[in-house]
């Protein structure tokens, strides 16, 4: 379970998250949605404490992120994440890249972290590109390399930020389909999106976020179909 | 064909001078190198700001005339009463030296490592050492490494103001058989010849690698 309370995070003059609320349990897919510098990333970024938080509180399975005590090298082996960018390790091959993190965080030995990453790429149809550069490879090809490197860790939670946003409209359908098999496995996911169909597909529940507030949490079914604040609905308008 | 007075001890001569060239270099490339990593880290850690003594240091070595520090360096060795041998001193001159060119090639390389990757990299649970070892430091060489054999191409050649400091290197020695045979052009052909066969297999060792690293 990931329990985000009241969390406050500036950046100098700037809030950019003002206090959210909220609980994702495990099994859920949560999709997040909003315009651009709402703050959707740097929540995600809080939440595997790649950013520090100003004020709240932010607990993962028990342990709180952003205490003192905590080890994040430790805590991050459980929460998966995919950005925006590809994020390739480019001078290794798509099986090292995936089996990098097993061997050397993990402590895994070769074997066991190859078996693990030829499963993983696979599960995300990459089974024949094993040897492959990142180079060589779309962009498409490359966000589910970076799919099977977050799940070769055996993460419980899997957080994406727009992993489709920078990829050719033609690629993003490979990439949906990725996560949503994903969600149909039962993997507890916080995907943030502006694949509002494939939001509305896949989501136990869609938040919407505005200037750094959470202003709207609902199943899709009612956030799209009935939603109540002004804002979102603009939004919802705009990208239809 | 030629009509020359050098002997094969001549030419023995002029190999023990290449031999100190080499040795001066290789010294000074290998803790010029190492410094420079560490300084280049240092910087790349620290920031702009609290990085601003190391950079101010490093700067007074890359503008003042090599010449001139290593006879600085000569005088202030010899006021410390170090008792450091002409080898010592040169080899740590050109060494700080190196560091100072190196430090910025290094820091460049760090910084071409973009920030999101390194995010990747520890998002999956690798510390900041596995980020560097494992990440960074493979992609930055791989960018500095141009820069970096310029450098040392540079210092081995910069390596023959140390004859001021009493160093027989390749250049005096050439230097002393000219004054003694009066052959400039024939001994500066041998001398260049001679610099030339150093400097070429590690400007081919450059391109090599740069070519193997391309397939990425
Ligand atoms: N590292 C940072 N330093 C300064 N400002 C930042 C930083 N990261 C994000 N911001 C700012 O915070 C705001 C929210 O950014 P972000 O969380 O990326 O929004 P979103 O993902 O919803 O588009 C934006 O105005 C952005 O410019
Ligand atoms: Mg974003």
């Amino acid at each position: 379970m990931i329990e985000i309370e009241n969390v406050r995070k500036s950046f100098g003059q700037l809030e950019v998250l003002k206090g959210i609320n909220l609980t994702v349990q495990k099994g859920e897919v949560l999709t997040i949605i909003g315009g651009s510098g709402s703050g959707k990333s740097t929540l995600l970024t809080c939440i595997n404490g790649l950013e520090t938080i100003d004020a709240g509180r932010i607990v993962v399975d028990g342990t709180d992120v952003h205490a003192k005590a905590t080890d994040l090298n430790k805590l991050r082996r459980k929460l998966g994440i995919v950005f925006q960018q590809f994020n390739a390790f480019p001078h290794l091959t798509v099986l090292e890249n995936v089996m990098l993190a097993p061997v050397k965080v993990l402590g895994q030995s070769k074997a066991e972290a190859e078996a693990m990453a030829v499963k993983q790429l696979t599960h995300v149809g990459l089974g024949d590109k094993l040897k492959v550069y990142p180079s060589r490879m779309s962009g498409g090809q490359q966000q589910r390399m970076a799919i099977a490197r977050a799940l070769a860790m055996s993460p419980a939670y899997m957080l994406f930020d727009e992993v489709t946003s920078a990829l050719d409209p033609q690629l993003v359908g490979e990439v949906l389909d990725t996560l949503r098999m994903l969600a149909s496995e039962g993997m507890t996911m916080i995907c943030v999106t502006h694949e509002m169909k494939f939001a509305r597909e896949v989501s136990d529940r869609v938040a919407f976020f505005h200037k750094g507030v959470m202003a709207e949490i609902a199943p899709p079914e009612e956030l799209f179909g009935a939603p109540k604040n002004p804002e979102l609905q603009t939004f919802l308008a705009a990208t239809h | 064909m030629f009509d020359t007075a050098l002997t094969l001890a001549d030419l023995g001569f002029l190999a023990q001078g290449a031999l100190m060239t080499l040795a001066v270099t290789a010294v000074s490339v290998i803790a010029g190198t190492l410094l420079g990593v560490i300084f280049g880290v240092l910087r790349n850690q620290l920031g702009t700001y609290w990085s601003l003594p190391i950079t101010f240091l490093l700067d007074i070595f890359r503008s003042v005339p090599l010449l001139i520090q290593l006879v600085l360096g000569n005088a202030a060795q010899s006021i410390l009463k170090l008792g450091w041998a002409p080898f010592t001193t040169s080899c740590v001159v050109l060494s700080l030296y190196t560091a100072a060119y190196c430090t910025e090639i290094v820091r460049g390389g760090i910084s071409a490592v973009p920030t999101t990757t390194r995010r990747a990299a520890r998002s999956l649970g690798m510390t900041w050492w596995q980020d560097m070892r494992y990440i960074v430091a493979p992609l930055a060489t791989r960018v500095s490494l141009p820069a970096w054999i310029g450098l040392t191409l540079g210092v081995m050649k910069d390596s023959a103001l140390v004859l001021w400091l009493g160093l027989i290197e390749l250049l005096r020695a050439s230097q002393i058989l000219v004054t003694r045979l009066q052959e400039p052009l024939f001994i500066l052909l041998i001398c260049g010849a001679i610099y030339f066969i150093i400097s070429f297999p590690i400007a081919r060792l450059g391109g090599y690698l740069e070519r193997r690293w391309s397939n990425d």
